[in-house]
Formats: C-alpha cells, sequence, structure tokens
C-alpha cells in the first residue's frame, strides 16, 4: 500500500513531445512507471520512445485507460492542460510545470470545484510524488529513494531529495513521497495528504517539509492534533530568510509578520510534532521519532 | 513587480476608481513643464518609491504655490529615504508625484489580495483608514470586512453595494465606495495583481469616494500577457545585483552575512541558509540557480556572489537530480577559474554521477574543501570565514 500511485497506475504525459516532457517520460518509464501515453495537441499519430502520442487527454484516456497524467505544458496553457484532464475523467493530475499565473491556479481551483470531477491536483511547480520500488510520476532522481512505511510531504524540489536521502542512508524506506508544489495556491495541501497517510496502513509515520509564507503548516498542525494517530515530524526552510522578499518560490514570502519560520516551528511542535532545528538531521529526527514510537508499542 | 503609486492610479482611474488630478515628474528637468500641466493647488508632492511607510519618513510634502512645489521638489529629489521598510541604507528618491490635495471627512480601507487558503482573491474593506492593515487586523480585527472574489466571474455589483452597506455606509456614500470596490476588483482581475491596496480611500462630506493613496503589485508569472505593464518596470528601483541574476535566470536576494551560498532549488537554497546560521555563520545571499543551470549561469552566480565585497568564503550545496553532478562539478571549476576564487569554497555535492562530480573537482587544481555532508559542509565553511 501506498497513497495515490502504485504499480497499477497508468500515466499521460502532457507536453510528452517537448525535451522536458520526453525526458521526463523517460525517467518515469525506466523506473518502472506504465506510461501508456503522451499528449501534445498537432502530433497524435506520432510516438516518442514508442509511447504513442495523442492530440487531446481524451482520445489518449479513451485508447489507453490512462487514470493518471503529468503536465509539462508552458505555463501560459498549463492551466487549460488541467483543466482538460480533469474533463477527460483522469483521477490524478501532477503539474509539474513552473510560474503558472496565480489568477490561472484560483481559476483551475474555482472551475474544478463547481465540475463533477472526482480526484487529486499535485502541484504545481513541485517534483511530483512516488512510490519507491512501484511508481514514480515527476522528475525526482528514482535512485535516492527506498521503499518503506515514512510517507513524505514537502513544498521543495531539492530539499526533499536531500531528506528522503537522508532516511534512505538511514536504512528509513519510504511509503509516498509528494512535492506540492511551491506556488500561492496548489492543487493539494499538507492537510489534504496528511489526511490520506493517516489512512495507508503501510505509512507509520509522516515527514513534511515546510517553508516560510502562507499558513499550510499551522493548519498542518492543527489538523494532526485533532485527527492523527501516527506520529509526525517536520522541519520549516527559510528560518534566516528577510521578511518581504520571494525567496525562489512563488509562495515563499514572509508577508508582513505572518509566515515566518519561527512561528510555524511554534506551532508544530506545540501540536506535538517533533521539529528539525537544521536541514542535516531530517533524517535523525525521523530516526529517533520511529525509535521512540517502537519503544512506546513494547 | 512593484508599481508606482501613480502607476497604479493610472490602472485604478481605467476602471473607474476615482483619483486625485495629478502630474508625474519622472525627472528633475521636467518640472517647468510639469508645472504647466498641474490641476489647481494646493498640492502634495509625492516621493515614488517602491516601499511603504513613506509619509512618516518625510517623503510627502505639501506646497500652495509653485515656488513651494519647487522647493518640495529641491528638498525630496535624491533624497534618502528610511522607512520601518527600507532597513537602515534606504531607498533614493528618484521619482515624484504632483497631485490636488484633497479635503475629506473620512478615511477608509480597500484592497484586494489573494487569499492562499480560499485559493482566490478576497477584498479587505474597513472604515478604518490610514492604518497599516496589519496594525488593525491585530488590533482591531473585526473592524476588517472580507469579501472572497471569483476569480472566473469576477465580483458582481449587488455584492460590492452589499459590502458598501455593511461598512455602515448609507446614501450617497453607499453607491460611491460600491463603485470604488467593484473597480478594485475589476482592477485586480485584469491586471493579473498581487496586491492592489487603497489607503486611504478618502469620503467627501457630500459622500464621494476618492483612492487619495495606491499600492500595488503585479504577480510576475503573469506579466508574459501585460506588456504594457512591463514597460512600467523601474529597474532603478531594483538592487543592481538582483537585476542582474534575474537576467541571469537564477534567483538571488542579498542579505546582510558573510558566507555566500550556491545552491540548487529555492528550498535547499534557504535550508542550506538556516544550515549556516545554525553552525554560528551568517548568510551573505539566497542563490537558486535553478533545476537546470549551464557553466555559464553558475559562472554568474559565482560573480554576483563575489561582486558582495562583505563575502569571506562560498558554500556550494547541490543536490543533482535532473542536473547532473559531474555538469555542476565543470562549472563550478570553470566559473571558479574564470572569476579567480579569492576566498575560501567549500563544496557538498549529492546525487546523480556524484562519483564523478566529486572526481572532477579533485582533480581541478582548484584550492576547494570538499564536504561529504550538511554537517561538515557547515562546520568547514563557518571556521574557513572565522
Amino acid at each position: 500500500m501506498s497513497i495515490l500511485i502504485n504499480k497499477d497506475t497508468r500515466l499521460i504525459v502532457q507536453g510528452i513531445t517537448g525535451s522536458a516532457g520526453t525526458f521526463h517520460a523517460r525517467g518515469c518509464r525506466d523506473y518502472g512507471t506504465q506510461v501508456v501515453g503522451g499528449v501534445t495537441p498537432g502530433k497524435g499519430g506520432t510516438q516518442v520512445d514508442q509511447i504513442p502520442v495523442f492530440d487531446t487527454v481524451g482520445q489518449a484516456v479513451q485508447a489507453t485507460e490512462a487514470n493518471a497524467t503529468m503536465i509539462f505544458v508552458p505555463a501560459a496553457f498549463a492551466a487549460d492542460a488541467i483543466l482538460e484532464a480533469a474533463d477527460a475523467g483522469i483521477a490524478l493530475i501532477v503539474a509539474i510545470t513552473e510560474g503558472i499565473p496565480v489568477l490561472d491556479m484560483a481559476r483551475v481551483k474555482t472551475r474544478l470545484a463547481a465540475s463533477n470531477w472526482i480526484g487529486r491536483l499535485v502541484g504545481p511547480n513541485g517534483p511530483g510524488l512516488i512510490t519507491p520500488g512501484e511508481c514514480k510520476i515527476g522528475i525526482m532522481p528514482g535512485y535516492i529513494h527506498k521503499a518503506g512505511a515514512v510517507g513524505v510531504i514537502s513544498r521543495s524540489g531539492t530539499l526533499t531529495y536531500e531528506a528522503v536521502w537522508q532516511l534512505t542512508q538511514l536504512g528509513i524506506g519510504q511509503s509516498t513521497v509528494i512535492g506540492i508544489g511551491g506556488d500561492p495556491i496548489n492543487g493539494s495541501s499538507f492537510v489534504d495528504l496528511l489526511a490520506l497517510f493517516e489512512k495507508d496502513p503501510q505509512t507509520e509515520a509522516v515527514l513534511i517539509l515546510g517553508e516560510i509564507g502562507g499558513r499550510q503548516e499551522d493548519d498542518a498542525a492543527e489538523y494532526f492534533k485533532k485527527n492523527m494517530s501516527k506520529p509526525m515530524a517536520a522541519f520549516i526552510a527559510g528560518q534566516t530568510a528577510p521578511p518581504g522578499r520571494r525567496m525562489g518560490h512563488a509562495g515563499a514570502i514572509i508577508e508582513g509578520a505572518s509566515g515566518t519560520a519561527a512561528e510555524k516551528m511554534k506551532n508544530l511542535e506545540r501540536a506535538g510534532i517533533r521539529v528539525a532545528g537544521s536541514p542535516e538531521s531530517l533524517g535523525d529526527t525521523v530516526a529517533s521519532m520511529l525509535s521512540k514510537k517502537s519503544t512506546a508499542s513494547k | 513587480m512593484k508599481l508606482h503609486e501613480y502607476q497604479a492610479k493610472t490602472v485604478l482611474q481605467q476602471a473607474g476608481v476615482p483619483v486625485p488630478q495629478g502630474v508625474a515628474l519622472l525627472k528633475k528637468e521636467d518640472l517647468p513643464a510639469v508645472l504647466k500641466k498641474l490641476p489647481a493647488g494646493p498640492w502634495v508632492v509625492k516621493a515614488q518609491v517602491h516601499t511603504g511607510g513613506r509619509g512618516k519618513a518625510g517623503g510627502i510634502l505639501r506646497a500652495g504655490t509653485a515656488a513651494e512645489i519647487e522647493t518640495a521638489a529641491a528638498t525630496l529629489f535624491g533624497k534618502k529615504l528610511v522607512t520601518h521598510q527600507t532597513g537602515p541604507d534606504g531607498v533614493i528618491i528618484q521619482k515624484l508625484y504632483i497631485e490636488q490635495a484633497m479635503t475629506v471627512q473620512k478615511e477608509l480601507y480597500a484592497a484586494c489580495a489573494i487569499d492562499r487558503a480560499r485559493g482566490c482573491p478576497v477584498l479587505m474593506l474597513s472604515t478604518e483608514g490610514g492604518m497599516d492593515i496589519e496594525e488593525l487586523a491585530r488590533t482591531k480585527p473585526d473592524a476588517i470586512i472580507y469579501e472572497p472574489v471569483d476569480p472566473v466571474a469576477g465580483f458582481p455589483a449587488y455584492r460590492a453595494r452589499s459590502a458598501a452597506a455593511r461598512l455602515g455606509l448609507q446614501g450617497a456614500a453607499l453607491n460611491s465606495v460600491a463603485g470604488v470596490i467593484s473597480g478594485l476588483a475589476k482592477a485586480f482581475l485584469a491586471w493579473d495583481a498581487a496586491l492592489l491596496e487603497i489607503n486611504p480611500l478618502g469620503l467627501s462630506a457630500d459622500g464621494k469616494a476618492i483612492a487619495m493613496d495606491a499600492k500595488m503589485s503585479l504577480d510576475d508569472s503573469a506579466l508574459f500577457r501585460h506588456p504594457d505593464a512591463l514597460a512600467w518596470r523601474d529597474l532603478a528601483e531594483e538592487n543592481p545585483l538582483d537585476v542582474r541574476a534575474s537576467e541571469a535566470g537564477v534567483n538571488y536576494i542579498a542579505l546582510s552575512g558573510t558566507i555566500g551560498c550556491l545552491v540548487n532549488g529555492a528550498g535547499l537554497a534557504m535550508a542550506t541558509m538556516d544550515l549556516i546560521k545554525f553552525h554560528g555563520g551568517e548568510p551573505a545571499n539566497f542563490l537558486d540557480v535553478g533545476g537546470g543551470a549551464n557553466t555559464q549561469q553558475v559562472t554568474e552566480a559565482f560573480r554576483i556572489i563575489l561582486s558582495d565585497t562583505k563575502v569571506k568564503g562560498v558554500l556550494v550545496n547541490i543536490f543533482g537530480g535532473i542536473m547532473k553532478c559531474d555538469v555542476i562539478a565543470n562549472g563550478i571549476v570553470a566559473a571558479a577559474k574564470d572569476v579567480g576564487m579569492k576566498v575560501p569554497l567549500v563544496v557538498r555535492l549529492e546525487g546523480t554521477n556524484v562519483e564523478e562530480g566529486r572526481r572532477i573537482l579533485k582533480d581541478s587544481g582548484l584550492k576547494l574543501t570538499a564536504a561529504p555532508n550538511l554537517t561538515e559542509a557547515a562546520e568547514k565553511i563557518v571556521a574557513a570565514t572565522r
């Protein structure tokens, strides 16, 4: 078990004929993901690495029974690509594209909420997600992962790799690792995914990697306190970030006095979540949490 | 991208929001021509800077005659303005806006911003204008009305009227403020704004609303569809190193410490700054070279970091995913040779093709310290810059 994706997931790639789309479609397939098709309007009927290309998501779904999509469509057209996938009934939409206008995402959320689509949007502006050993939908290096019982949710890309690598080096495997993206408005929040990890029998503990800006981490703290039985650890990037400056990610900004790392760390700790003070101790923090848990259960 | 007040007021006026008549004075030499175009006085002469708190810092002067405008302009042009938002270095005033001074009976507050939790824009309205909204949210949270805006359908006029009614307005004031609220939402959506704030929103004795000050910033990701807004970008207001970095396609933010950082990925870049601090050092900058950086970008990134004279050492922290470690190692070697590194360099490489990357660094003949993990990287750079 895992959340959202496993060895049965059937993936299409929107924007498969672009350089990033082609490269990562291959990367996912090499990892073992069933990449059943791709979509590029006007390129239908061609192939990319023996993967059939379709003009529309609807055609791709009809021909391949795909149930997940990975979007590399350029930012100006990405919102439309997300809506097209939802309209075609794709249950899991993973948007990798960076730099989608914020109001485009607001419109996507409004339209999806008003539609009868039942599914999940992950991203945009994130690395995607992976269930180690089964399925990779995203741009992360597969080999740093190890199958296991820790769920990881992150607002960042390379910081997630760092955390996963530390876990793997300590022999701690991961159930599913998800990057929710660095934009101010995104498809899935920490809370949305914590709910899935709480229900997943394989997942025994969760690590979240947050950053400055917004109050998603505070919501996660509150959710943890009220609803979660599994132990949780966290790290917040940007303890030294100055207010009012966007730190690379569109969503990573301290607005006025809110969204600071200190405030988030305090709220997480107060809720009973273990907070790593430094990025070098991500793995150790999870390890000590797990050993405490196993001692407690004896 | 931040706009100046005079630009924001143009946007508001186009959306049907009344603003005082005024003329922008973009260069000292234009003053005689601008004086001829001015509306009737008295006037206010306002510094156009990308920072808040300008009034309290002496950036707004009143003038009753043309001679007083000249004196005010002479005082303000080139003046260093230090506000609570600028830090001690302040900003230099390079542009002015001269507008008709307004007498109003009441000052309200109206703004539109992105509400992350709701995933849509939200209007924030209050009868307590003239104050800092954060201060107001802290001291009188009940004095602010929040109205979510449907980003697809827009904000209907009847909801603007009912919001004005909730503010306790009646008669001419109700209709006039409702018009402002509608215009605010319309302009926010049409321009892909990140923030549009009218503070204060003046209300005259006969119930006419007028936007006395305006602050606006646009979503950088949406600028591609607003060429008219791009023409308004004021590079003179931006940090020259930030501009250089954005031209090179890297994200750079100058900080006050002594340890330069070069990292791939925004989250890891922030975490690396935190790591340095945790080990007793102070980061000199945030720098994310991005996921697909090439040798030229890495070289330019090194140049930008080293042009900060406070930098006593540089920490490179790369977790290669798609970006392979051997490629980045070649970039580091080329860049370090090109810029002539004179300060200690600590490199931590991990990820795809890491062995090859480490070998390239070792064989390069460069004076650098390799670190196998974050802890050692931090300890070594902090020790080297003490």
